[in-house]
């Protein structure tokens, strides 16, 4: 394995707000592959957002990092300078938001939009740029790119919009893009032409992808390999086929036991008992120990790091083989899967 | 959906919703009848060295308070002046340096507020205490106040507007600019890399200008009616230059013979802040967001 284009090193972030400090993302570390489709995935509240605002340098006052590296292609982008950062953001790692309504500027026609970007980092000019947006839009399948170029946003559909956003992070080859739930807003329907496409550019412009998602459905059709956060943690890594077939942490089984799946053969759901815990002042312990069905005495204290269990996996939990005996009584995913 | 009923779909909104100002602006009434009003009274100012039949300062001491004529339409004021004449030369005065009073605090006001709302910090906190001062003052006396001390004449009288009127558009385009900096486009343009002047003024901007084009429009009115009142004051515009203010004043006077004398001024700037009124709440309706 070559060396990971993007290296996460036990990254902290907090947020001090008035009713205490909250520890956003304690001590995150996660590797992306060039070329690599990567999966974050969390419940709402996990801290998955604020790593990848962190990678950017875009985190909400008063967020800041205060520990770890975010090693981009080798440089620390947490030490690197606004100058600098701003080089990186859009020319070599883009963004893909949630709501491509809000993400875009309402008054700006979508040509302009995509063609911005490629002015400032790439020093095209006006027309080579508007040029640009046109093959952009036809590569990320909108019909009749010319006349859409002049629209606003209000007057395209969710999907289309969602291409635009899509064509506007290609717009300056990066060889990042951080999708930041890229398919919540969208119908079932267009999810999936939407993920489809971003598959296909992937392989097309050779890009990293980094996927932060709630919907393990998601990962499941578009990554490699993902990293399961939970309290601002990582508890588990692996690929997306050994990670879902075989949780080895009490928290990933809980996800992937809580997804409705009608050719599964688990009959029942079973939501994770209890609520997130408040992260400005997290249980003692293994975080997620409140709420595990296999919690022991020696859960409620200590350090919970992440501990290899083959190449390329490891857990947070330190008794991974209750999680395995579960799955084995009852299969996470059917056996034909 | 197939693809083919998709676009048709598309194709038709956006052909719905392209009806945006373009198409709109007639239909909404308001509108229209405000610039048909200041429409009507711009041309008859800019025409009025054409159409004036007099001199509006040429004095006639033998034909002084002559009742309105086939010969001098709204009749003659104290001095013998002509005062349709003097109405027509009133109008250029009066609006330009209205249109004018709003120019300097809205550029400067804006800039400001779109630096306070974006950047926050010690600069924000600079300019609100400032606004904070200046508004703590009645607006009338403070510009009253400063056009004593600076002297009478319109270019003060710019200064004055100025020094004090900024601070409504910078505290606008302060608040909207909050409100438009947290929306996600902006964390989209900074993600893109844009700089952030780039950012201010190519994304913030033009999401938040209306707002203050708005109250310009009704901002035009109020300062209208502050020269008027400088004017009746002897403050404003110098005699023997003619302004709607001065002529009310003068015309006092004779109230109880020569009614018109301050009257007709008096319906002039009425009709005139009307007109800017309305259009300013026709705006206010074309441009507000879906």
């Amino acid at each position: 394995m070559s060396a990971p284009i993007l290296d996460v090193r036990d990254l902290r972030v907090e947020l001090p707000l008035s009713r205490g400090t909250v520890h956003a993302v304690d001590g995150a570390s996660i590797q992306v592959e060039a070329g690599e489709a990567f999966g974050l995935v969390g419940e709402s509240g996990c801290g998955k957002s604020m790593t990848l605002r962190a990678i950017m340098g875009l985190l909400p006052r008063p967020g800041h990092i205060v520990g770890g590296e975010v090693l981009f292609e080798g440089e620390d982008l947490v030490t690197a300078s606004p100058r600098r950062l701003r080089d990186v953001r859009g020319g070599l790692i883009a963004m893909i938001f949630q709501e491509p309504m809000t993400a875009l500027n309402p008054v700006m026609r979508v040509g302009d939009q995509i063609a911005e970007a490629p002015q400032v980092h790439l020093g095209l000019s006006r027309t080579a740029a508007r040029e640009r947006a046109l093959d952009l839009m036809r590569r990320v399948g909108i019909p009749d790119p010319v006349r859409r170029a002049r629209a606003y946003p209000h007057e395209l559909s969710g999907g289309l919009r969602q291409r635009i956003m899509i064509a506007i992070a290609l717009s300056c080859d990066p060889k990042l893009i951080l999708c930041d739930e890229p398919t919540t807003a969208l119908d079932v329907t267009i999810q999936d032409q939407i993920l489809k496409l971003l598959l296909n550019l992937r392989r097309e412009f050779g890009v990293s992808v980094v996927f932060v998602t709630h919907d393990l459905a998601v990962v499941a059709e578009t990554c490699e390999r993902l990293a399961v956060m939970y309290a601002g943690q990582i508890v588990e890594t692996g690929t997306v086929d050994e990670v879902f077939r075989e949780p080895r942490h009490p928290y990933t089984l809980g996800l992937l036991r809580s997804v409705p799946d009608f050719d599964s053969v688990q009959d029942s759901l079973s939501a994770i008992q209890g609520a997130p815990p408040d992260l400005v002042l997290p249980p003692p312990g293994c975080r997620f120990h409140p709420r595990c069905p296999f919690a022991q005495d020696d859960c409620i204290s200590g350090e919970f790091p992440l501990r290899p269990l083959s190449v390329g996996r490891a857990t947070a939990c330190i008794h991974s083989d209750a999680c395995a005996a579960d799955v084995a009584r009852r299969p996470v995913v059917a056996a034909d899967a | 959906m197939s693809v083919a009923a998709a676009d048709a779909y598309v194709e038709a909104e956006l052909t719905e919703r392209r009806h945006g100002f373009r198409t709109r602006w007639y239909r909404t009434p308001a509108f229209v009848a405000g610039v048909t009003i200041v429409g009507t009274i711009l041309l008859l100012a800019i025409l009025a060295p054409q159409i004036a039949p007099y001199d509006p300062t040429k004095q006639d001491l033998q034909n002084i308070l002559a009742d309105p004529s086939s010969k001098h339409w709204l009749g003659t004021d104290q001095l013998g002046r002509d005062v349709w004449s003097r109405m027509l030369f009133a109008a250029r005065v009066d609006l330009r340096v209205g249109f004018l009073a709003v120019l300097l605090p809205f550029l400067i006001g804006t800039t400001l507020g779109a630096l306070a709302g974006y950047y926050g910090r010690y600069g924000d906190t600079i300019i609100s205490r400032v606004a904070e001062v200046v508004v703590a003052f009645p607006f009338y006396v403070l510009v009253i106040a400063m056009v004593f001390v600076l002297g009478p004449g319109t270019r003060n009288i710019y200064l004055a507007v100025t020094m004090v009127g900024w601070v409504s558009y910078m505290r606008i385009i302060r608040g909207e600019v909050l409100v438009q900096k947290r929306q996600e486009y902006t964390l989209a343009a900074q993600a893109a890399g844009l700089s952030n002047p780039r950012i201010i003024v190519r994304h913030l901007l033009p999401n938040v200008i209306t707002q203050a084009i708005v109250f310009a429009m009704s901002d035009i009115v109020l300062d209208i009616l502050l020269i008027v009142t400088l004017g009746y004051l002897g403050l404003g515009i110098q005699p023997p230059t003619p302004d709607w203010g001065t002529m009310i004043a003068d015309g006092q006077t004779f109230l109880t013979v020569k009614w018109q004398l301050s009257t007709i001024p008096g319906v002039a700037v009425v009709i005139t802040g009307l007109g800017l009124s309305l259009i300013g709440d026709g705006l206010a309706d074309l441009l507000r967001p879906e």
